[in-house]
């Protein structure tokens, strides 16, 4: 390339990593993605969150190239998609949802084997690997076949695996489905070392608590359509009052139905559980503090309750 | 494609998913760590691979070509066990191929989901089956290698022209699993290969002139066993291992191309079709 050709810097530092526009597809009669829009920053760790058959898996999948969309443009690294994404995996990541490390290696040879997908040369694979094995906690068990490892051990491998070609940007569909809390912690602190180091990462999760803490930004997905979008925090204050109290026990239904729902801005019922939302959670306590029968728990607005409020309580079976 | 000239604004007309299943097969250089995943599995079972290698041709050829063909008349002018020996060398490569690329790539393809992995790197599908084809077609090869050395060893022929068969093999080994790619990517479960092996796979072998010649099959049968990719491939390979120069090389050749070429991109597009949805 000359240097009339190429772009400057500062302008592939400005332009979005992935730029989605007008997504569409369809599979038979459904709208599993319509119409949606989204830009990813340099350096951000952007979250697609939604109820399962959102569409997530689809939009990641439309993104790499790997399924044909029906609409739309999509822009990654600056290669259109999917007439040039071999072009754009090349400095790509991808941690998919399920692990397809390869049972009949070591996990040294997992990473190795896989480094040459990327087309790259064995001795600049090997240099990467002590480096690799150090992030993802797993130097004593370089030689472990992939049989012998833990779930989390998993995880991170395949984690490391999808950094031995050092992509800019990383796609992480459910990264920490399945893990137990110690495993999720480890994963999450690896996900913000990658963050300092200024990759940029998709993160895909229906975990509220993952998105809040790693997400700079998010976007709320179901049916397909992007229905929110922006900072977890300023998402919460835009959408929901700051106060939840959760009632729930004996009675409390009623209570809610009454009393609640006079002092609360909203209030919603599920199941056995009331649950009152207010910019003002004084007077609903003051009530509850002399009942019995009725428990409580009175806690800050969150993801999750955006979430319920903007995808609705029912089921997700249609996944 | 236009999608990289539109203005960036436009709102796009929907593009057809399908059509892309149906583009000209794009392979490349990078079906060659696809073979060389395979071939490091291969190694790491090295020793009892080559052991039943050897010793399954072996059984077969004490059995029938000694024991059953001590009974039997010399046919088209070379003994029972010779004529036995060399066909069923044609056997076993094919039987390598299609299963290498009937259980091995099934395995990978869904059970282990390797390709799946494969698919989020550089390396697109239309290299995954390249370099599939061209790893069955390599294992093919070592079942060659294995069962000349018996044949050699047992001093059924030891003619130097027989050392022709092994790129023989490679090459129609290469038709092979083509064809048992396009049942791996239609494949629901394991039953459908097995199936497929019985229903076509081994009548093939009884009515392509491995075991006795085409002369004692009828007419009907004949006209449609000529047609068939093994007889092509024995009609080869036969006449090299027994020493001779084959009459219908052009023909055989021609044929198992055209077969590999239909076949592969048959495979590639129902493979496609199946993994890009």
């Amino acid at each position: 390339m000359n240097a009339a050709t190429q772009p400057e810097q500062g302008a592939i530092a400005r332009n979005p990593v992935l730029r989605v526009r007008e997504l569409r597809k369809v599979y038979g009669r459904g709208v599993v993605v319509d119409r949606f829009s989204f830009e990813i920053r340099r350096g951000e760790c952007y979250g697609l969150l939604g109820p399962n058959g959102a569409g997530k898996t689809t939009t990641l999948r439309c993104c790499l190239g790997l399924t044909d969309p029906d609409g739309g443009e999509i822009l990654l690294l600056e290669q259109p998609v999917p007439l040039r994404a071999r072009e754009a995996r090349v400095r790509v990541g991808v941690v998919p949802q399920m692990d397809n490390l390869d049972p009949d290696f070591t996990v040294t040879e997992n990473l190795l084997i896989y480094g040459r997908y990327f087309g790259l040369r064995d001795d600049t694979i090997r240099m990467r690997i002590p480096a690799l094995l150090d992030f993802a906690s797993l130097t004593l068990k370089k030689d472990a076949r992939i049989g012998e490892l833990s779930g989390g051990m998993k995880r991170r491998l395949t984690l490391a695996r999808a950094l031995v070609n050092d992509p800019d940007f990383i796609f992480m569909d459910e990264p920490t489905t399945g893990l137990d809390p110690q495993a999720r912690h480890l994963i999450w602190e690896r996900l913000k070392q990658l963050l300092s180091r200024g990759k940029t990462i998709l993160l895909t999760t229906h975990f509220m608590d993952e998105a809040e803490r790693l997400a700079d930004r998010l976007a709320v997905i179901d049916h397909g359509r992007k229905i929110a979008e922006g900072a977890p925090r300023e998402l919460i204050a835009a959408h929901i009052e700051p106060h939840v109290v959760e009632v729930y026990g004996d009675g409390a239904v009623d209570w809610a139905r009454g009393i609640g729902a006079q002092f609360s801005g909203r209030m919603e019922v599920s199941g056995e559980t009331a649950f009152c939302y207010a910019v003002d959670p004084a007077p609903l306590l003051r009530d509850l503090e002399g009942r019995s029968g009725v428990r409580y728990l009175h806690r800050p607005a969150n993801l999750e309750d955006l979430f319920l409020k903007l995808t609705g309580r029912e089921m997700r079976d249609e996944a | 494609m236009n999608s990289v000239t539109r203005s960036a604004n436009s709102i796009v007309e929907p593009a057809h998913p399908a059509r892309s299943h149906w583009a000209a097969p794009r392979p490349s250089a990078r079906f060659l760590p696809v073979w060389r995943r395979n071939f490091l599995v291969w190694r790491k079972y090295m020793t009892e691979r080559i052991l039943s290698n050897i010793v399954e041709p072996l059984i077969t050829l004490v059995a029938f070509g000694y024991g059953l063909g001590s009974l039997l008349p010399p046919i088209e002018g070379v003994t029972y066990l010779q004529f036995l020996a060399s066909g069923s060398i044609c056997m076993s490569v094919m039987y390598s191929a299609k299963f290498e690329s009937l259980w091995g790539a099934f395995g990978r393809m869904d059970t282990q989901k390797t390709w799946a992995g494969i698919m989020n790197t550089p390396t697109a599908i239309d290299d995954i089956l390249a370099g599939e084809l061209a790893w069955a077609a390599t294992k093919a090869t070592f079942t060659a290698v294995a069962i000349l050395t018996v044949i050699w060893g047992l001093d059924i022929t030891r003619a130097p022209l027989s050392l022709l068969v092994l790129p023989v093999a490679f090459c129609t080994a290469l038709t092979f699993s083509a064809m048992a790619l396009i049942v791996t990517a239609l494949a629901r479960g394991y039953d459908t290969l097995s199936n497929y092996f019985v229903v076509v796979v081994t009548p093939m072998v009884f009515v392509s002139g491995v075991f006795f010649p085409l002369s004692q099959v009828p007419e009907w049968l004949r006209a449609i066993a000529r047609w068939l990719p093994l007889t092509a491939a024995v009609d080869i390979m036969r006449p090299l291992v027994l020493g001779r120069m084959p009459e219908h090389l052009v023909r055989g050749f021609a044929l198992l191309t055209a077969y590999l070429v239909v076949c592969y991109y048959v495979a590639l597009v129902l493979t496609r079709r199946r993994l890009l949805t």
